[in-house]
């Protein structure tokens, strides 16, 4: 029975946690928001004072702030295009039964437990390594130029990086919704005569649009904050700065805290456009 | 045309050899009922036929074609399955259509068709609602209306009826046998239910693991089972079958005599009982009578209402012309 006496004990008791969870996010916003206004130099003469938009206008000015959004949502969208494809072939494929399926499909979701500092370096200095990597030996083999994959395809090479580490979580995903397609509706497709690559576009395919959507909206929160894998691989050279990396430079490597605080809520509002549009499309998704 | 004949066809999942070598002609235009226990192997039968699951060994004629490693699409039958397997994301009017479409017949055609089986099958008003938004007698008939477009040689019918209620299931079983005797297509239809065996059927195959037990109208199994197998799963309620000393008075191994052929009184009569449990329908009483010389009650009706109660007693007199016969095999003795 909810009486005004115990709605208010609850508000009483609930009110930590809320506080606690607010407090978290709206501290660093606000430091963010402060320091975006001000002229924060920590190493050549600290807090010079206010700026005005001055921050703003210079980090969006800068010749590094387009390229980097474009490297972001290039490394956002290769990734997705990459574990959405070959998560749902990959699904399928461990749909069918075959032999040492449990192993198999252990060592499929492997790679989700490595921390990406290490996969990073492990994919940097054992495959793509020009002179020892098991790539360049490959090239080598057949009588090629080795590929400089992180300098010459430096995105290409990260977006493979990344994919690598994620395809698991969207074949676990895509899977599971496999899994739960009912045979009888492909058996019945197969009988109104549709081959099996019409069958996967009308039915399989149709069935796994919710899983699809989810992977991607998850996906995306995360790829969009990378920076792990940038930094041990590039170090955010060859155009492969992305928005976060860029930021990392202008606080840390350029000791610009204001700066990199216009660049920091300039990501908050790239995330909340992408945000919005991937609610759009999930919600008439996760509706139907 | 859909005259399908099976010729010593087998099935084994793995080591389990799941259909025996079995004969059987489907004639053009039948209504065929395939009835059995759950698991006897009808669904299996149907799916071999379909072309959804490989036969071990044997062949499959459609009309007199080798259709053995024909592959389903273009076999030329259209199957209704007991889960619907409609397509939940498209609209009833799309699911339809979609044979047809991979068929790539024109859009008008197809139209006209959609519009032909809508009307006969009341779902006008359904045409543009998703599965999801239907009650299941309603998707049960877009079902049979996405097998009736395609006008196939054959409908095959997987249980169909067996997730509706029990007034639906009355109302779909007239319809379907309206449907076959309008369009005069064969049918294959799987059900466990003897009651729509005997009500649809122009031949009943009765199964029992992978075995046909005997093939027949509903009449012919009705009037003479094959064995006790037969004789105990046609007609309801089921027929006594007695043996021991009763069957030896006879002559033989086994005697069935069914609740409908049994003359009942309160004075006088072969056999003597108490009554147990009595199940009155009203058009119908069905008695459960205990006899001390048999281990199992008998049923046995009598018309309308009977006056009796819970521990009477009560007479019984089989009727001799329809007592059954079988043998220590369970086989008919004619
Ligand atoms: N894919 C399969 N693998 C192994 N055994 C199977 C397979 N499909 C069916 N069986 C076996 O074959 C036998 C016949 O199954 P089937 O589904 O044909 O029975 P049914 O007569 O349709 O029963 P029900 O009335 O319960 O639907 C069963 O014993 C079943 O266990
Ligand atoms: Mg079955």
């Amino acid at each position: 029975m909810a009486t005004q006496h115990s709605r208010s004990a609850a508000r009483f008791m609930m009110a930590p946690a809320v506080i606690l969870l607010l407090g978290w996010m709206l501290v660093p916003l606000i430091m963010t928001l402060y320091f975006s206004f001000k002229r924060y130099l920590p190493l050549r003469g600290g807090d010079l004072g206010w700026t005005g938009f001055d921050n703003y206008v210079r980090f969006v000015t800068s010749s590094a702030f387009w390229p980097s959004v474009q490297a972001t949502l290039i490394i956002v969208g290769g990734t997705l295009l990459i574990t959405v494809i070959f998560g749902v072939l990959l699904g399928i494929l461990l749909n069918q039964p075959m032999w040492g399926q449990g192993v198999v499909r252990i060592l499929v979701i492997a790679p989700f437990f490595v921390m990406p500092t290490v996969s990073a370096l492990v994919w940097k200095n054992m495959f793509m390594d020009p002179v020892n990597g098991l790539f360049a030996h490959l090239w080598k083999a057949v009588g090629a130029q080795p590929i400089e994959w992180l300098s010459d395809i430096s995105l290409f090479s990260i977006v493979l990086i990344v994919s690598w580490q994620w395809l698991p979580f969207a074949t676990l995903i895509l899977l599971t919704a496999i899994q739960s397609l009912d045979s009888e509706q492909l058996e019945a497709a197969e009988m109104d005569g549709a081959p099996v690559l019409k069958r996967f576009a009308y039915i399989t395919l149709p069935h796994l649009s919710r899983a699809i959507t989810i992977v991607i909206l998850i996906e995306t929160i995360f790829l969009l904050s990378i920076f792990a894998e940038i930094f041990v691989t590039t170090g955010g050279a060859f155009g492969s700065r992305t928005l976060t990396y860029l930021i990392f430079q202008r606080v840390l490597e350029s000791q610009n805290v204001g700066l990199g605080s216009a660049g920091g809520v300039y990501a908050i509002i790239l995330a909340n456009i992408v945000a919005i549009f991937l609610m759009r499309i999930v919600g008439k998704n996760l509706d139907a | 045309m859909g005259q399908i004949k099976l010729e010593q066809v087998t099935k084994s999942f793995g080591p389990v050899e799941v259909i025996p070598p079995l004969d059987l002609t489907i004639g053009d235009g039948e209504f065929t009922v395939f009835v059995g226990p759950s698991g006897c192997g009808k669904s299996t039968l149907l799916r071999l036929i379909a072309g959804l699951e490989d036969i071990t060994s044997g062949t499959i004629r459609i009309d007199g074609q080798d259709a053995t490693n024909v592959p389903p699409a273009k076999r030329g039958l259209a199957m209704v399955f007991q889960s619907y397997a409609l397509y939940p994301h498209m609209s009833v009017r799309k699911n339809i259509a979609f044979p047809m479409r991979m068929a790539g017949i024109p859009e008008d055609e197809q139209n006209r068709r959609i519009e032909a089986a809508a009307t006969a099958l009341n779902l006008t008003d359904y045409l543009e609602r998703r599965p999801g938004q239907l009650s299941g007698g309603q998707r049960q008939r877009v079902a049979i209306g996405r097998a009736i477009v395609r006008e196939p040689a054959a409908f095959l019918f997987d249980e169909p009826l067996s997730n509706l209620d029990a007034a639906l299931r009355v109302g779909m079983r007239l319809e379907i046998s309206e449907l076959h005797k309008r369009l005069a297509t064969t049918m294959i239809y799987v059900t466990h239910d003897q009651v729509e065996a005997m009500t649809m059927a122009d031949k009943i195959v009765v199964l029992q693991a992978g075995v046909i037990e005997q093939v027949g109208s509903p009449l012919e199994l009705y009037r003479a089972p094959r064995n006790v197998f037969v004789a105990g799963f046609i007609g309801s309620p089921k027929m006594n079958l007695l043996s021991g000393p009763e069957a030896e008075k006879h002559g033989v191994h086994t005697i069935g005599i069914r609740p409908e052929h049994t003359a009942i009184s309160t004075e006088s009569g072969t056999w003597e009982g108490t009554v147990g449990v009595a199940e009155h329908l009203g058009s119908d009483t069905f008695l459960h009578v205990q006899c001390p010389q048999f281990a199992e009650p008998l049923t046995v009706r009598a018309s309308g209402e009977f006056p009796v109660q819970y521990g009477d007693r009560i007479f019984l007199t089989p009727d001799p012309a329809h007592l059954h016969r079988f043998d220590a095999a369970g086989l008919r003795i004619a």
